[in-house]
This record gives structure tokens, sequence and C-alpha cells, in this order.
């Protein structure tokens, strides 16, 4: 086998590694849905329950999916990297160098040089979000209405926040707690704890209004294509034919614009959070 | 009896949910705000819109929050609270007859 030959395998296998786990996770959906009429707007579908001393886990489906886009997502960096040269001989090499040269004048420029190192945990926070809101396109439960998901992210962020903080000292960290006088000292442990919670809730609430909004209008257009070709023999009369397209417009802002703008703000706000919280610079 | 409670319950659930939404008053004047004073810039300098615009978008991300907060306040009273309180309430029944308070 040529080299030439060998690429092109190891290429339709990450293709494959990206596409396959969606393939699945649809495929898990489609067998455990249960058929139903009338509008239910639930949470995530429990596939797995395992039994635990404490509390049972469940294995649910933003669980499934958010694995699934995890996965999708290193097949996509490996393909985008694979083959790479000194000089860029493909087009996906030169996606590849924009994507990395974009994180990092974003990074740079809102965190200053000395957090460069934080370019890959902003791009992977960027691309995971933004990939599990827009996996809502493929018909999926998104993973970024589910408020575990993003709490967790959001805990992540928090941890390192106070561990930035901290590096400035922890007698600084306490007395920050005190400022500008001590009476103020509940309202600033609440400020603290605020922002996880704000961070999660506004990406959460805003992934999950689109699925709400997105439920309702397909339901509402599917009585009125009832109303108004009811009349039509057979399985015509029974058809929604408004549904075909119609809520497609919808999805373009709130899954596509709403999805993106949600991922661009929790990562503007982590490099925010991140760079105010690091003590100065001497 | 047990009609009349579980009809309180879901009526208290649905008046939550709506009084919840207030919230998005708020946002909406703000972010009206940001859009008009984004306007006025641009009108000034077009030349800056596009970091104007991207500024602005951001702002109103943020500014959504609150509303959101109520949002998903009204969310979980519509479609979570009704079966918790429910379900609370008839433990409760049976937990107060089994005692023999009722």
């Amino acid at each position: 086998m040529s080299e030439k030959t060998k690429a092109r395998v190891v290429d339709i296998l990450l293709l494959a590694m990206i596409i396959v786990p969606f393939v699945l996770a649809i495929a898990l959906k489609v067998v455990n849905k249960p058929v139903e009429e009338g509008i239910s707007i639930t949470g995530a579908m429990v596939y797995l329950t395992i039994p635990m001393p404490l509390q049972d886990m469940y294995i649910t489906e933003s669980q499934v999916n958010s694995a699934a886009v995890i996965i999708a997502l290193l097949g996509l960096c490996l393909y985008l990297t694979h083959g790479i040269a000194v000089v860029p001989n493909s087009k996906r090499q030169v996606v590849a160098e924009w994507i990395v040269e974009k994180v990092n004048g974003l990074v740079s420029d809102n965190m200053g040089k000395r957090f460069m190192g934080f370019a890959p945990f902003v791009a992977a926070i960027l691309g995971l979000s933004a990939f599990s809101s827009l996996s809502s396109m493929l018909g999926l439960f998104p993973p970024t209405s589910d408020m575990n998901i993003v709490a967790g992210w959001a805990i992540l962020v928090f941890i390192l926040i106070t561990h930035y903080k901290l590096k400035g000292g922890v007698w600084p960290y306490i007395k920050g707690f005190f400022e500008p006088i001590p009476v103020f000292m509940p309202f600033n442990v609440i400020g603290e704890f605020a922002t996880p919670v704000s961070m999660s809730f506004r990406h959460y609430g805003n992934v999950l209004s689109g699925v709400v909004i997105a439920t309702l209008v397909a339901h509402a257009l599917q009585a009125v294509s009832k109303m108004l070709f009811g009349w039509l023999p057979g399985i015509l009369g029974s058809f929604p034919f408004l549904r075909i397209g119609i809520p497609a417009v919808l999805s373009i802002y709130f899954d596509i614009f709403s999805g993106c703008m949600q991922a661009f703000i929790f990562a503007m706000l982590t490099m925010l959070y991140i760079a105010t919280g690091a003590p100065a610079e001497d | 009896m047990i009609e009349l409670a579980i009809g309180i319950i879901l009526a208290g659930c649905a008046i939550g949910a709506g009084l919840a939404l207030i919230a998005g008053i708020g946002p909406g004047i703000g972010e009206g705000n940001a859009v008009a004073k984004a306007c006025e810039a641009i009108g000034r300098q077009p030349e800056s819109r596009g970091s104007v615009t991207s500024t602005m978008i951001m702002g109103c991300a943020i500014a959504e929050t609150t509303g959101l907060y109520g949002l998903v306040i009204g969310i979980l009273l519509i479609f979570v609270a009704p079966n918790l309180l429910i379900n609370a309430f008839k433990n409760g029944l049976l937990w107060a007859k089994e005692n023999g308070f009722i």
C-alpha cells in the first residue's frame, strides 16, 4: 500500500469517527423514544439506571449526546490536523490554522499574553458548546438544554476562577469578601456563588427556550394544517404539510444564532472572569 | 376535597409562572436602550459599525440573563412543580391519615 492510500484510509476512518457517534445517538433515540400524541415537553430521556448505594445513577440522553459530540469533535480535530505540513498543502490545514489563529487572537485580546496557555481550553469550551447546541439540528436532544451539563462546565470554570484568585494568597482572598465594608460580606459570598449559577442559567435557558418554542410552533403548525388540509382523502388528510420547512426559519435564530452566540459568551465570560480573578502582574 | 387541593396547586403554579415572566420587561427595556445607543453611535461614527454591533450583541445577550432567570422559573413551575407538589401533598395526606390527625 502506498503512502497516499494509507492517508486516504486514515481520512475515511476519521470522517467515520465524526459521523458515526451522531448516527448512533440518533438510532438510540429512535429506539428508545415512546410513541406519543400531543405536546410533550420533557427533560432528557433516561436510557439506563445504574443502582448505587446513595442515589441511583442515571445515564441520560444528554450525557450520551454530549459524549457523541466530544468524540465527533476529537475526530474533527484529528481530521483537520492529519497530514499537516510546514507549507500548507491542503485546505483543511488552512482551516485548522485559521481556527488556531482566531482563538489565539481572542485570548490575547481579552486575557493578555501571559494567559496564552488558556487558548486550548477556551477553544475546547467554544467548540463543545457550539457543537452541542448545533446538534439539535440533527433532531437530537441538545445537551446544553440540560442544566446538568452546563452546570458541570460552569463549576469547572468556577474552580479555575477560585484557583487563580487564591494564587494571590489566601488572606487577600478572604479579605476580598469584607470589602468595601465588613457588612457587605454576605452579599459578596452570594455574588461569588452567583457566577456559576448565572453562567449556567444563561446558557441553559437560552437553548431550552429555543427547544420549547420550536416544539410549541411545530404542534401549532400541525393543528393548523389539520384544519386546512383535513378534507384531503386518506393519509394526506393527517399529513402535517405546514410542518415542512416552516419550523426551520425559527431554527436559524434559536439553533444557529443563539447556540453560537451563547458558546461565544460562555467562552468570553470564562476568559474575563479568570483574567480579572488572577492577581495583577508585577 | 383532594381534587380541590390539586386544582389549587395547579392554579398556583400557573399564576406563579405567569408572574415569573414579568421578568421579561426588564431585559426588553434594557436591550431596547442598548440598541438605541448603538444606533446613535453608528450614526455618529459609521466607520465603527462592526465593533459597535458586536459589542452590542454581546451586551444584549448578557442583559438577557435576568429575563432567562424568569423563564427558567416559569418552566420549572409549569413542568416540574405540579407533579412534585401533588406527590408531596398526597404523601402528606397519607402520613396524616396513618397517624390519626384526620
